[in-house]
């Protein structure tokens, strides 16, 4: 591979507000207004998932203000049965696409990409600026469904088919809810594959001098692996949203056989396949789960390996791991489908490469560990929030062993169990990567640090308050307690209350907890001490740009020459234990 | 405030918490809930029951070792300052050769152990004399139907169904000799020690059946007809419940399964058919 540099200036400083700051180019900006929506919309979560727990322990009471939201779906602030699974779809869809999504890969990846190759923005500025507000318009669309008809889809995230396909027949929400739902998803679709794109080109063309593939830091490594599996993975997606829609809407039967009698109505389709739903967004579902995972895997590689002052055990390893596990992610799609009727043989073939995915995660992990060993660990919010998400990757790991086996998931599919496995692997451990790297480079991000006192509390609090709601979601599991029901009035799922109530003060907790974290960020950005050009000592590109923000193009016109690999800690030199990547210093001596 | 303390509070968080999440997987029960599969009531469950034992142990075994690892080097390297650099003995080959022989042999051997259960449910055909039940499934209800004296299905017609009329299943007796004397029923009854041949169908969406006591699930997939078999080993009433979305109502799909001896079954199917 030739070493390329970045030659081309690709646009002015930007000088009108709506440019500067709304329209921009400029791939920090965007970054930056990745992140935002990403906070806007884990709140709006978070708070679903709340009003969806209260609910769980009281069905019967009123939660005050909520029948401003819905006068239908909450009356006098009771939620009802079908309002709770709008809740939970909303939910789902919010923080897998607009949070876990965006977060770890499309904001920070926006913003550090390019200046860890030493790019003065993305390959294509206009796309990125257009893939952000695609997704704004996303959000929009499916917010809207807050507002319209008889209110949002209550189908779940993965908007099973035919429930998601025929229409209102099928009950509340199904009608212009579900319809905004398959629109909001096809337009994400489109931002992704543009954002994914942009991303690939950026990393193979506008590397700096020195900067060679192996010399990446890795967390420029997971991006843009992550980059490869989103882009095919959207790309299978897109159409599948798009033939949802045609089948509500112009009466196209991709997902709907025929014969189905639907309250009391014939339903006027023949032919399709509610399989095929399945496997089309499972094809691409699965996936996702590392779209979400790998990005933060990189990001905490990255911090730890500079609070460590040592490199990892092996970079090579790791990268090969991601990739490996990248791989896999598109032979295990089935694995969600063990039960759902598809040739019972497939599930053997299905099951062995998820089997084989421990392996890589496995090396990881062990890695990680291993390299803890011996190292000199600064402990500070960052490097906290790194080693939690290996502990909440380690205990969602385990549980997916269980999954993987097509026998055990006849007693566990579909019940908590499932729920606290992808919470903890997908969701809590990937919101770790995400504060990590907050509390890591939000000194690059604004000139100013981030309080350390309020970032410890918030770790502690946080990870004691997650196990607390993640770990009793297995035991139910264990238990029989079947998932997405919206009050448990069965004889046997009567005596669990006690854990569900639990759960719920622990999420109210947690919940409360992140107040914690929010006022920090707002604080810090306008109070917080002003942070020097490299606050923590790290040798990537990011901390070699003349200001903290960095200017519009990154390096003031400048063009870094790349001389290490990325992770030269140990290291005597006229700096200290670390030599810059930018350093033509040669380093006096490495452990 | 914090000094050196995070790393110590860290290791102590986290080893805590290991220990803590094991103690309700051993004792099987957490804040007075039971929280463990139920006694098996079939013939196959043993076996998905010394599964999920076996990958308990191991999983949990391996969850315990890499956050107590995790706690330990937190709380020895946490926070050294200056501190000479070492390397983990053997460096990074030796832990990918622990991972792969000891992770991925675990893995496969659990993956290959597991197949034997699997198959017991899936891969053989229910017995020429097992009792075939049809049972549909619609939004919010399951039904039951049985065969009746001349042991044949009436053919079904969705234009039919007609819940008004307690035709559940679309049936057209007028035109359809063998629907005449078919049974349907609310209720899944079977005789204790027979295996039971589950025809399944979906009225409308996807549903599920799901029975813990028998160690049994399995989707309704609209458009699909979908076969189960089982046996029920002990007389009694269970809970059946839909596990697939399926609407508003979906936490309100059940039914119940009764297990009789023969003879009480066949006094209750007598009574059905009067």
């Amino acid at each position: 591979m030739p070493e390329t540099s970045a030659h081309v200036a690709h646009h002015g400083p930007p000088t009108s507000f709506l440019r500067k700051h709304v329209f921009s180019l400029d791939h920090k900006v965007i970054g930056k207004q990745y992140y935002a929506l990403g906070l806007v919309a884990v709140f709006v979560g978070m708070v679903l998932s709340w009003i969806m727990r209260i609910h769980l322990i009281a069905p019967n009471s009123a939660i005050p203000g909520l029948q401003w939201l819905s006068k239908v779906g909450a009356p006098g602030g009771v939620v009802t049965p079908e309002y709770y699974l709008s809740l939970m779809t909303m939910h789902g869809t919010l923080m897998v696409f607009f949070v876990l999504t965006n977060a770890p890969f499309a904001a920070f990846g926006n913003y550090f990409l390019p200046i860890q190759i030493g790019a003065e923005d993305m390959a294509f500025p206009r796309f990125n600026m257009m893939s952000f507000w695609t997704t704004f318009v996303a959000f929009c669309i499916l917010v809207s469904a807050f507002f319209v008809g008889d209110g949002p889809p209550l189908s779940g995230w993965t908007a099973y088919a035919p429930l998601s396909a025929v229409g209102g027949d099928s009950g509340p929400g199904q009608a212009v809810g579900q319809t905004l739902w398959g629109l909001s998803i096809f337009v994400f679709c489109i931002a992704s594959l543009l954002g994914s794109l942009n991303f690939i080109a950026t990393t193979l063309d506008l590397r700096t001098k020195g900067m060679t593939l192996s010399r990446m830091p890795i967390c420029t490594w997971a991006w843009f692996i992550t980059s490869c599996i989103a882009l095919l993975a959207f790309a299978v997606l897109l159409p599948a949203c798009l033939l949802l829609v045609l089948d509500r809407v112009a009466g196209t039967s991709f997902f709907i056989p025929s014969g189905l009698n639907i309250s009391d109505h014939l339903q006027p389709h023949q032919g399709g396949s509610p399989l095929l739903w399945q496997h089309l967004f499972w094809f691409f579902g699965h996936p996702e789960v590392y779209i979400a995972i790998v990005p933060a895997m990189g990001i905490i590689s990255h911090i730890l390996i500079c609070n460590m002052r040592k490199p990892l055990l092996s970079h090579k390893v790791v990268i090969y791991c991601m990739m490996s596990i990248g791989f896999l992610s598109y032979m295990v799609w089935g694995h969600h489908m063990f039960l759902s009727g598809m040739n019972p043989f497939s599930a053997l073939v299905f099951s062995f490469p998820t089997l084989l995915i421990t392996i890589p995660a496995t090396i990881m992990t062990l890695i990680w560990l291993g390299s803890l060993y011996g190292s000199n660990l600064r402990i500070n919010s960052a490097s906290l929030f790194s080693l939690g998400f290996i502990s909440m990757f380690v205990a969602g790991g385990v549980s997916g062993f269980f999954l993987a086996q097509p026998s055990i998931d006849i007693y566990l599919h579909a019940t908590y169990f499932v729920v606290g496995h992808f919470h903890m692997v997908m969701g809590v451990a990937a919101i770790m990567g995400v504060f990590a790297g907050t509390y890591f480079w939000f000194p690059k991000m604004t000139g100013r640090m981030m309080n350390e006192t309020l970032g410890k509390w918030h770790f502690f609090l946080t990870l004691i308050g997650t196990y607390a709601i993640f770990m009793p979601f297995h035991y139910l599991g264990l238990a029989g307690n079947v998932r997405r029901y919206s009050a448990f009035t069965d004889d046997f799922l009567v005596p669990l209350l006690p854990v569900h109530k639990f759960i719920t003060y622990a999420a109210l907790f947690t919940g409360a907890a992140q107040l914690i974290f929010l006022f920090n960020l707002i604080y810090s950005r306008f109070k917080g001490a002003p942070a020097t050009e490299n606050p923590w000592e790290c040798t990537s590109l990011e901390w070699s740009t003349p200001s903290s923000p960095p200017p519009f193009d990154n390096f003031g016109g400048q063009h870094p020459v790349v001389y290490h690999d990325p992770y030269q800690y140990g290291a005597k030199s006229s700096t200290g234990d670390y030599l810059m990547q930018t350093s033509p210093e040669q380093a006096g001596e490495t452990p | 405030m914090w000094g050196n303390m995070g790393s110590k509070i860290f290791a102590v968080l986290v080893i805590f918490i290991a220990l803590a999440s094991a103690v309700p997987i051993i004792n099987h029960t957490f804040l007075g809930a039971t929280v463990a599969p139920p006694e098996d009531i079939s013939t196959h469950g043993a076996e998905i029951d010394k599964q999920l034992d076996e990958t308990m142990l191991e999983a949990g075994l391996s969850f315990l070792a890499a956050q107590l690892v995790l706690g330990f080097f937190v709380w020895q390297f946490g926070g050294r300052k200056d501190g000479v650099l070492k390397n983990f003995p053997g460096g990074a080959k030796y832990l990918v050769i622990a991972a792969l022989l000891l992770v991925g042999a675990e893995a496969i051997a659990l993956g290959a152990m597991g197949t034997k259960a699997w198959a017991s449910v899936y891969f053989q055909p229910a017995s020429a004399d097992a009792l075939p039940i049809q049972v549909q499934a619609g939004q919010f209800a399951f039904y039951f139907r049985y065969a009746g004296p001349d042991g044949k299905f009436g053919a079904l017609h969705p234009d039919k169904i007609d819940e008004g009329n307690a035709n559940y299943f679309g049936l057209d007796p007028a035109n359809d000799v063998d629907a005449r004397d078919d049974i349907q029923s609310g209720e899944l009854v079977v005789p204790v020690n027979r295996e039971i041949h589950l025809m399944m169908h979906a009225k409308d969406v996807g549903h599920s059946f799901y029975v813990r006591e028998l160690r049994i699930q399995q989707d309704f997939v609209p458009g699909l007809d979908l076969s189960l078999h089982f046996t029920a080993t002990k007389i009694g009433k269970y809970e059946i419940v839909c596990t697939q979305l399926c609407g508003l109502g979906h936490y309100n799909m059940k039914a119940y399964l009764t297990v009789m001896s023969q003879d009480d079954f066949d006094k209750w199917l007598k009574a059905q058919s009067q």
